[in-house]
């Protein structure tokens, strides 16, 4: 992982998270701004699958367990599609709110994969 | 059920699916060096996929106990888990979503069950039909 995009994906999940949690507690229903957020912050965890495969290859390898990083990369990247297909099925103030749970639970996971990969020891 | 029924729902899923994962692979690389601590981070998965099912069905009475046991057997577990971590930490100082009373997820798991306690205790599933029984005897 790298750096300084770890903390541009931590800043777009934690900002579109809470924006989609005080968009839906003041009632809004899943929008083209809420749903945009995790549209943008998907994008990012795709980018982020491609350098992991990559980074090893090119001299920046994990140093702890990378079955335990790619369990958390995988989860993180299924979370944001799961949470927008929600709440485009149930177009109700609170699938806004899931959205925004779904985008910070998915910023302590990019969090957390960015330690496994460059503090924990395998 | 009611929207933030719904987000406690979700929540409590995010944590099965982050239990589940990170005790999975801990069984599976290094359980040898901790048994005890792993095995119980498994048990805290089930509990958590447990209290996720019970929360979606809670409107039966069955589904609601069950909702109360594996809340309150979560709640003890992240308060004795945690303790233990750091009184015994040879044992139990390894990473589990217990551990250092969820620390290493923001302290979500401390707060969790006692948002579950709140939400099963204002939302008791309707007592069945006795009036049922009674405006149709009225009825006949």
């Amino acid at each position: 992982m790298i750096l300084w995009f770890t903390i541009v994906q931590v800043v777009v999940a934690v900002a579109a998270g809470l924006l989609c949690v005080v968009l839906g507690l003041a009632g809004r229903r899943p929008s083209d701004l809420s749903v945009g957020g995790l549209a943008l912050l998907e994008l990012l965890l795709i980018v982020q699958i491609v350098v992991a495969i990559i980074a090893p290859l090119a001299g920046n390898p994990p140093t702890g367990s990378l079955l335990e990083f790619w369990v958390y990369l995988v989860s993180a990247a299924l979370i944001p599609p799961a949470a927008v297909a929600w709440a485009l099925l149930e177009r109700s103030r609170w699938s806004t709110v899931i959205m925004g749970v779904g985008a910070l639970a998915v910023a302590v996971m990019v969090w957390r994969m960015h330690a496994i990969w460059t503090i924990q020891v395998a | 059920m009611t929207g933030i029924g719904r987000v406690l729902v979700i929540v409590y899923a995010i944590m099965a699916l982050a239990a589940t994962g990170r005790s999975f692979v801990q069984i599976v690389q290094r359980f040898d060096e901790a048994p005890l601590a792993y095995a119980l981070s498994a048990a805290s998965a089930v509990v958590y996929i447990i209290a996720t099912l019970a929360l979606v069905f809670a409107g039966s009475r069955g589904w609601y106990l069950v909702a109360w046991i594996a809340i309150c057997f979560e709640l003890v577990g992240v308060l004795v888990i945690g303790t233990l971590s750091l009184v015994l930490p040879e044992l139990f100082a390894h990473p589990t979503v217990w551990s250092g009373f969820g620390a290493g997820y923001l302290f979500v798991p401390l707060v969790l069950p006692f948002f579950g306690i709140w939400w099963l205790a204002t939302h008791r599933p309707a007592t069945p039909t006795t009036t049922d029984a009674v405006s149709t005897a009225v009825a006949s």
